[in-house]
């Protein structure tokens, strides 16, 4: 079989400017093709989920069809394939993020619970009462709470890194809060409600000379920038399977083989042990120690077919391709009067929140979902941001490299609607 | 019904009139009752004031920022409450939520404008939340309404 890539042509940059073949990328993808209040669907709400190619679709089922067996416990032929195949895209995602090595790839539900794996083992050994972690005032809940939690149980401090209007982050004010009690840096590598693309390797950086490790949340960063996380250097990495063209259910947290290693074990179960007694466990190996009770094994081999996918079409040509989308979006949407649009860092990816002038974003949401078009409105699970620009909610669409620019202008044509409605 | 016919229906002129100019859209200083509803799906957040005459609703204001629909119903709210009793309040607020999820009110007069809520079932929070909170005024309860 011939990859996605082979398929569509592209590799280079350049060419990717001048012909990147949508409607290819458009027919893997089944959901595209329907209307919605008889409009087509123009789905602009990839930062909360995307859509799956067919690949995935049937990767999943084929297993459930052909192979489904539990893993690591059989020894009979259905197993063993199983087996091969869920451990086979462990293999997928750590060519795909750099890492050193498989068994640096736990699988995880999501984003979420790879936050909370990090901060319930390496936060509950690390930080004690007094130590502080840091974070920026741009996470998403997921990469705030799990600390908060963890800071009032050890009576720890969660200090926060401010932003500039533009929605970038302070760097100067930021590598000032990194201290002698800080113990762990946690940074959103793209924010999914602005849009902001953050210095992560710089911020690495600053940390190690300081001896401090550092997990990236890369929830919306994977399915957007080419992620390596040997050459960004940080600790851990988190990110979720349904928003990088996968399944939901499965995540993935890369950690740093030295780190999980010294890790105590997040929950207790089966093939996570190597032996058992009513005195004692012994702890199996990494990654499995990490990976308590029956995985979610079908999806994680779905992952790793988006993951192949994605690899086909290529990263840079994806990049290339919605940074012109985007750009297409900015300038478009941006013109219209009474549009304000929320964050404008000034490197950013697949993001445009906006606000209209005297108009909730809530309400733009119904009237565009009428038009056939899918937006997100509301806080983003991102409530201390929302704070900081003082505004409850903003519209956002979001794009991928599915969408056209005939759907950006589909959005434009959207939003004079909501004005008209509104006038 | 053609699609541009259901959102027209949503946002008829006096939902966005009373969401352009909200009326009784002030705290009261002389409140004897108050409440704080919330709806975190969409951040719509206000406060229902009320001055009690006797068992009547003798004065009600509203307060605070939110989308068309949960505006312009608070706003609607206050000038149809204002001087009924907590039961008739109450019995109002009961044939309201019939209208706006697709059922028979009865005679709303200009509340009927909300009948459009019920095509749109995720806006329907939207349209109680005053309802809510006000509820909770009359109860004189503490602690803050959520719509969730
Ligand atoms: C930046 C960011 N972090 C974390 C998450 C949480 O991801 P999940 O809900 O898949 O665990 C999201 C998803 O919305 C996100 O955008």
């Amino acid at each position: 079989m011939r990859s996605a890539g082979d398929l569509i042509g592209i590799s280079t940059r350049k060419r990717a400017e001048h012909g990147f073949d949508v409607e290819r990328i458009r027919r893997d993808f089944p959901i595209l093709h329907q209307s919605v209040f008889g409009k087509p669907l123009v789905y602009l709400d990839n930062a909360a989920t995307t859509h799956k190619p067919r690949i995935v679709i049937e990767t999943v089922s084929r297993f459930y069809e052909r192979d489904n067996s539990n893993i690591h416990r059989g020894l009979h032929q259905l197993s063993e394939r199983s087996t091969k195949a869920y451990e086979g895209a462990r293999v997928k995602v750590q060519k795909f993020i750099n890492a050193a090595e498989p068994r640096e790839i736990i699988f995880v539900r999501g984003t979420t619970e790879a936050i909370n794996l990090v901060a319930r083992t390496y936060g509950r050994k690390q930080v004690d009462a007094g130590d502080e972690v840091l974070i920026t005032e741009m996470e998403h809940h997921s990469n705030i709470v799990p600390w908060q939690m963890l800071c009032e149980e050890k009576n720890a401090i969660l200090r926060v890194g401010p932003i500039n209007d533009r929605g970038e982050l302070l760097l100067e004010e930021f590598e000032k809060l990194m201290g002698p009690r800080t113990k762990l840096v946690a940074v959103v590598h793209l924010s999914n409600a602005l849009g902001t693309i953050n210095p992560v390797r710089r911020i690495v950086e600053m940390a190690h000379s300081r001896g401090i490790p550092v997990l990236i949340d890369g929830a919306q960063a994977v399915a957007h920038l080419t992620v390596d996380v040997r050459a960004l250097g940080c600790d851990f990495y988190a990110f979720s399977g349904h928003k990088i063209y996968g399944p939901t259910g499965i995540g993935v947290l890369y950690g740093k083989a030295e780190l999980l290693e010294e890790m105590p074990p997040y929950q207790g179960g089966g093939d996570m042990i190597s032996s058992v007694t009513f005195e004692k466990t012994i702890y199996n190996k990494l990654p499995h120690k990490f990976e308590a009770g029956t995985p979610n094994i079908a999806d994680a081999i779905g992952l790793g077919a988006a993951i192949g996918y994605l690899t086909g079409v290529g990263l840079d040509a994806v990049s290339a391709y919605e940074s012109e989308l985007l750009a297409h979006a900015t300038e478009t949407i941006g013109a219209i009067e009474g549009i304000r649009l929320i964050g404008t860092a000034r490197k950013k990816a697949s993001v445009l929140s906006f606000l209209i002038d005297g108009i909730h974003p809530h309400d733009i949401g119904t009237i565009l979902d009428k038009e056939g078009i899918a937006i997100r409105a509301g806080h983003h699970c991102t409530q201390p941001l929302m704070k900081r620009f003082g505004v409850p909610a903003t519209a956002r669409a979001t794009v991928s490299f599915y969408n056209t620019r005939e759907e950006i202008d589909a959005l434009a044509a959207g939003i004079r609607k909501v004005k008209k409605v509104f006038a | 019904m053609s699609e541009l016919d259901s959102v027209e229906e949503l946002y008829q002129q006096v939902i966005l009139d009373h969401n352009r100019t909200p009326r009784n859209f002030r705290k009261l200083e002389d409140a004897d009752r108050s409440a704080e509803g919330h709806n975190p799906l969409c951040g719509d957040h206000l406060w229902v004031f009320v001055r009690m005459e006797g068992n009547r609703i003798g004065d009600i204001t509203f307060y605070g920022a939110g989308c068309a629909i949960s505006k312009a119903s608070a706003s609607m709210m206050t000038e149809a409450v204002k001087g009924k009793s907590r039961q008739e309040a109450e019995e109002l607020f009961e044939r309201f939520r019939r209208l706006v999820m697709g059922g028979d009110g009865g005679s709303l007069g200009k509340l009927a404008a909300f009948s459009g809520v019920s095509e749109f079932p995720v806006r329907v929070k939207c349209a109680t939340l005053a309802w809510h909170t006000l509820r909770s005024a009359l109860e004189g309860k503490e602690e803050t309404v959520s719509t969730e």
